[in-house]
């Protein structure tokens, strides 16, 4: 079981190695063959004429937070209904009732978060 | 052979990850330490032909939680002289902690035991004919329907726990209702101006560079312009 | 021929094999996206009656050529104030997801190279990873537009993810399997595009939000981040983002093919159509489909962003998993589920 799962993978590794060997040597290769001149005014970055202020890294938005957060959540509800998509033929009624009330309850999380407007931008 | 060298190779790469996202000294180089060791720890479990909990470990964990996790550690104002003032603070407080921690583990493992049949459950073949997601499938949402329940409430409680502890109402913002927008009357006009005709001719006014402001009949599309912010000029 | 399949068995030889089968697939896909980005010009140019390329070789076909050898040749400037490696490493992830992805992709009955039983879980695996390329990027460069342009493409792609993901397990009820192959060999009788259209429809513009297309590209939004996330970049680098984003194109082409259009089947087992080999097939889908996304830019103005978090979490979000519950119970009720 094992060693002919693992074969299956195998070819993810090479593709792995190959992309990756491309991506380094199209880097390599534009620091190789292209002049390199850097100078203070061109390594600056980008402002649009001035000269930046500050760090660039600082504090923003919390709601940021809060849709990585709420991602998370339903990025794992999702992950739950993987298995149960592929198997609901063998798992009779009570499996589909079960999922159901699974995912009534996180729409009952949902409703809460659009009521309290955690959905909204402005 | 070549598996159990993978495994090796798979174990070291994912403590010697471990340890550099404790040791580093960038955070944002520790999340990324974090996420190359659950790409081990995913190798892992491929490695013990668990594939599902291979990808959702990818998915869930890599794809989602240390996004959140490098969305924090970036973006916060992370001053080194502080955080060494705050070591120094803590650290006593710190020590009290892990110490207790690790008494908790040794006492944990002192009280370990295999369960007799451990043996053999590890040694039985993964059913043959299916694959392990459908296998999963196959007991989670039956055999084990409380422990899927209780999950989904937790997610529930993370959920509103989210929403209670970051989202801040603010003031003074104008928000966009669509529906009141779209069903507003009078203020979208569709018309039909033939060809080679000019606006003009219509009675349809724009504001001239100089002159008078125009009458106040201007044509207005889709967008709104009493909404702050009208997104495409 | 003996001794061929006989080195063929041995270790080396899969090695050699498997590398050759990997080069097999990514230089035609490489080319493709070289080729996409000529023909995106030259279509958006069309609608917008220009011209555009049409200088370097016949009808301006060697453009992409002429550009990636004057990327080439372009100095890499790595801005001070800037993490050099994961400046320089931000562009390889990219591109090096949008390549690994290919792996697992059917052009044709038994093609995929890694025919790997979770296929679909790995590409949806693989496609939550391309956030980090841009949230690496915009953070590494320690600009301010790269960097806005980065969060606001880091939260724009997790938010449209979702319902992606309820997407995907909508086609799997049906199709009752998580292999790429299998998906499409169960859609013999009828594509998935016909019995779930408002899915392949959201799946569709989830995918051009996934890619940062626009009308949703914001991160990039020239006329208010300059290009967004990689906005410092130069040389090589900048060529590695164009490619990985259109690879990344490419691969949501041929996964939305997979999914719903059948992918290498022929609308109908009857005489002309399977004159057709599979891959022809699968490339005219995909390419309609890519066609699509031009047409999408050339047609539609730029999203407000509130708009697009709405559209993905208060629109998309609910309808498709609605629609996933009410296939479920059809499904259910009748019968008709997979063994």
């Amino acid at each position: 079981m094992s060693a002919s799962l693992l074969g299956e993978y195998f070819p993810i590794l090479v593709f792995i190695g190959i992309a990756a060997g491309i991506a380094i040597a199209m880097v390599a290769g534009a620091l190789l063959l292209a002049r390199q001149k850097p100078d203070a005014e061109k390594l600056s970055t980008y402002e649009c004429g001035f000269e930046p202020f500050e760090d660039t890294r600082h504090r923003f938005d919390v709601r940021f937070y809060l849709v990585a957060i709420l991602f998370i959540i339903f990025d794992l509800e999702v992950a739950f209904l993987f298995p149960w998509a592929i198997t609901l033929g063998d798992i009779g009624w009570l499996g589909f009732g079960s999922m159901m009330a699974f995912l009534g309850v996180l729409t009952v999380g949902f409703i809460y978060e659009w009521r309290k407007g955690a959905l909204d931008w402005e | 052979m070549i598996a159990g060298l993978a495994f090796y190779v798979f174990a070291a790469i994912l403590i010697a990850c471990a340890t550099m996202v404790v040791t580093s000294r960038n955070p944002v180089h520790s999340v990324l330490y974090l996420i190359l060791a659950f790409f081990n720890a995913a190798g892992l479990f491929l490695l013990a032909g668990a594939e599902f909990l291979a990808m959702i470990l990818v998915i869930v964990y890599v794809g989602a939680v240390a996004v959140l996790f490098l969305f924090v550690v970036m973006m916060l104002d992370i001053d080194f002289t502080k955080l060494r003032e705050g070591f120094q603070r803590y650290a006593p407080f710190g020590a009290i902690i892990g110490g207790i921690l690790f008494l908790e583990l040794v006492m944990v493992l002192g009280s370990w035991r295999f369960s007799g049949d451990a043996a053999e459950l590890r040694l039985s073949p993964a059913p043959a004919g299916i694959t392990n997601t459908e296998a999963l499938g196959r007991i989670l949402y039956t055999d084990y329907v409380f422990l899927f329940q209780i999950a989904g409430l937790i997610l529930l409680v993370a959920m509103m726990g989210a929403i209670v502890l970051t989202l801040r109402e603010r003031t003074g913002t104008k928000r966009q209702s669509i529906p009141d927008q779209l069903a507003r009357e009078g203020k979208v006009e569709v018309l039909n101006i033939p060809g080679g005709q000019g606006i003009r001719s219509l009675g349809i006014l724009r504001r001239l560079p100089k002159a008078e402001p125009a009458p106040k009949k201007v044509a207005h599309h889709g967008h709104d312009d009493d909404h702050h912010g009208g997104g495409h000029h | 021929m003996q001794a061929l399949q006989d080195f063929l068995a041995t270790p080396v030889g899969h090695l050699v094999l498997t590398v050759a089968q990997t080069l097999a697939l990514l230089v035609p896909v490489l080319i493709c996206v070289a080729y996409m980005t000529w023909a995106e010009r030259r279509i958006m140019a069309a609608m917008q009656l220009r011209k555009g390329p049409n200088v370097v070789g016949p009808f301006g076909m060697l453009q992409p050529f002429a550009d990636a050898l004057k990327m080439l040749m372009k100095e890499t400037i790595v801005p001070t104030g800037a993490s050099r490696y994961l400046f320089l490493a931000a562009p390889m992830l990219t591109f090096l997801l949008a390549m690994i992805a290919w792996s697992v992709i059917p052009v044709n009955d038994g093609w995929a190279i890694a025919d790997i039983n979770v296929g679909i879980l790995y590409l949806f695996a693989v496609s939550s990873l391309g956030v980090y390329g841009v949230i690496i990027a915009g953070w590494a460069s320690n600009s301010k537009y790269a960097f806005l342009g980065a969060l606001r493409s880091a939260a724009q792609m997790v938010s449209y993810e979702v319902s992606m993901g309820f997407v995907i397990v909508t086609v799997l009820l049906c199709a009752g399997s998580l292999n790429l192959t299998e998906i499409v060999r169960a859609q013999t009788t009828v594509w998935y595009v016909i019995p779930l259209f408002p899915m392949a429809i959201i799946f569709f513009i989830s995918t051009l939000a996934e890619t940062n297309r626009a009308p949703f590209d914001l991160p990039e939004g020239e006329s208010e981040l300059v290009a967004g996330f990689f906005v410092e970049y130069s040389s090589m680098s900048f060529a590695l983002f164009f490619l990985g984003e259109y690879a990344n194109i490419l691969l949501m082409c041929s996964l939305t093919t997979i999914l719903f259009l059948g992918g290498w089947l022929p609308p109908m087992a009857i005489e002309p159509f399977t004159w057709v080999p599979g891959p022809l097939w699968f490339m005219l889908k995909a390419g309609l489909l890519f066609f699509c996304f031009v047409w999408v830019r050339a047609t539609f103005p730029r999203y407000r962003y509130d708009q697009l978090m709405r559209l993905g979490w208060k629109v998309f979000l609910p309808f498709s998993l609605v629609w996933l519950i009410i296939t479920a119970f059809t499904l259910k009720l009748m019968g008709w589920l997979p063994a």
